[in-house]
């Protein structure tokens, strides 16, 4: 194990804990790097549903990082209450059963609309988006 | 990079008695959807079905294999 500080990984592990629920994805809400990203975004706003959102673009250390924290190897990654709540096909399957809308305490629309396709540009940003670490 | 059948194999090898399809998705040789149904997912969580898949695979995950979707079922 290193001795060395490792501010990257300590950026991480604080804002999972400082976030209720916290996205790690490509590109912003606003801008979605990655069809992946924009699914796992789209499902999140369908519920209304405030996130933290933290564009792992910048720097290929946090995504080494955040993959050794998770035990999880692909982007984007959800977490609520400090624990992994899945990739986009978790959080895609978890939307369309209503289970999303239960584990974060969010309204399930009532016609469930499917999440936006890849294509579709994203809505104005939810509450709450930072960038923690830049 | 590997083909469908690549991933198909190493998953019905690597978790005896599973079933996976796989499917090239875009065509591209890199993006991947699998559903695999497999006795060894009964009592997991999706996360725990999902990482018994990936593990699979280890460092290749966001290498060679850009994106792997998948759909996990118990039989």
């Amino acid at each position: 194990m290193s001795e060395q500080t490792n501010p990257i990984r300590d950026a991480i592990a604080e804002a999972i804990a400082d976030h209720q629920t916290i996205l790690f994805m490509k590109g912003t809400p606003e801008q979605p790097a990655c069809g992946f990203s924009a699914r796992t975004v789209a499902a999140l706003q369908a519920l209304d549903a405030p996130f933290a959102a933290v564009d792992i673009l910048p720097d290929p250390r946090i995504r080494q990082e955040l993959s050794s924290i998770s035990n999880w190897p692909t982007i984007p990654q959800l977490f609520h209450n400090g624990e992994l709540v899945g990739g986009c096909d978790i959080v895609t399957e978890m939307y369309e059963s209503g289970e999303l809308a239960d584990v974060l305490g969010a309204q399930q629309p009532e016609a469930a609309v499917p999440p936006a396709p890849e294509a579709q540009p994203v809505q104005a940003a939810p509450l709450g988006i930072e960038n923690r670490l830049g | 990079m590997p083909s469908p059948d690549d991933i198909k194999s190493r998953i019905e090898a690597a978790i005896p008695g599973a079933r996976a399809e796989v499917e090239d998705w875009t065509g591209g040789g890199d993006h991947f959807r699998a559903t695999v149904v497999a006795e060894q997912f009964e009592g997991l969580n999706r996360i725990e079905q999902h990482r018994l898949v990936y593990d699979v695979f280890g460092a290749e995950i966001g290498g060679p294999i850009h994106a792997l979707s998948l759909k996990t079922q118990v039989p």
